[in-house]
């Protein structure tokens, strides 16, 4: 497989996939590739993590999902693996990471996000999260966003 | 100083999706197998005819209800630099270093939150390096300190918004 083609692979799909019968084919045209080419070049992509998903990128405020909160955690860090991985297990919990802390300012090492369709509901489902996983010991925050200042579709991995 | 105002939060209306629109949209977050035909594979699964999923999909496109169908690359595979940083700004002085941060090419996001910390943005560069130059420059364009907080470990989420 050409690198140039690859390349202009990897920007036509940046753009989306086309909407038509033969996606792949389609791109296999605009790239100079063949349709099993792009297949196997996606497929490769995606097992190296390069594409960590293929389908619908969601506005999720288009979809009425409008309480956008941060929920950070401070977690000692022997723990924060398990916790982690606890909390990503809740059905609600969008994003969740492990991230330095910035003491003495930002003593909270686990970040979560949670999209929810009201404030109050996002409250309760921290407070249930907080039940279900045992987590009454570890000090949290909360942080909803009140503006959004710029959300750019993008090449990237959306973070909200 | 603790600048945190309390703002009632609107009530969320879910808009109104069409039976079709919805499990479209459910269906698809879950992602597209890779086969030639791949959108009538998925059309078989929910019943409907090839042709009534593209004009569902181009027709929410079009509403931008989405903002892309396909991949999404992974920044940090890519041998880019991403990172979440934060700033805390003035409530005065808030629109002035939000518009001052936007113009950088490299923020993707970049969010009011209720906290000291009231200034959140994800930031992307080319180069690993690049996030650390990004990070001066706008700590001297804004005379704010910026706090990175880049990603250490990330926990797997089943990431779906029902309609």
């Amino acid at each position: 497989m050409s690198a140039w083609g690859l390349l202009r692979l990897r920007q036509q799909l940046e753009h989306g996939l086309p909407l038509t019968t033969r996606p792949w084919q389609t791109l296999a045209e605009q790239t100079g590739l063949t349709e099993q080419e792009v297949m196997t070049a996606v497929d490769q992509w995606q097992a190296q993590g390069l594409i960590k998903r293929l389908g619908l990128v969601v506005r999720h405020r288009t979809l009425g999902y409008t309480a956008n909160a941060m929920v950070v955690w401070d977690v000692p860090d022997r723990w924060v693996t398990s916790v982690g991985e606890a909390i990503a297990g809740a059905p609600f919990v969008t994003l969740c990471y492990q991230r330095p802390r910035r003491l003495p300012d930002w003593p909270y090492n686990l970040f979560c996000m949670i999209h929810g369709v009201d404030r109050n509901r996002v409250l309760s489902q921290i407070d249930s999260l907080i039940a279900d996983k045992h987590l009454q010991d570890f000090p949290h925050t909360v942080l909803f966003s009140t503006k959004a200042y710029r959300q750019r579709g993008g090449r990237y991995v959306s973070h909200d | 100083m603790s600048a945190t105002i309390e703002r009632p939060c609107r009530e969320a209306q879910q808009p109104g999706f069409t039976d079709l629109e919805k499990a479209v949209i459910n269906r698809l977050q879950h992602g597209l197998p890779l086969v030639a035909s791949p959108y009538l594979a998925v059309a078989e699964e929910l019943g409907i005819s090839e042709q009534a999923l593209l004009d569902t999909l181009e027709k929410l496109l079009e509403e931008r209800v989405f903002t892309r169908f396909g991949p999404m690359f992974n920044a940090g595979e890519m041998g880019g630099g991403l990172t979440l940083a934060a700033m805390r700004v003035a409530e005065w002085d808030f629109d002035r270093v939000a518009s001052q941060v936007n113009a950088f090419e490299e923020v993707a996001h970049n969010y009011r939150r209720e906290h000291e910390l009231n200034m959140w943005f994800v930031l992307a560069t080319e180069t690993g390096e690049g996030i650390a130059e990004v990070i001066e420059q706008i700590e001297a364009r804004t005379g704010y300190p910026v706090y990175n907080m880049p990603k250490e470990e990330e926990f797997h989420v089943r990431l779906h918004f029902s309609v």
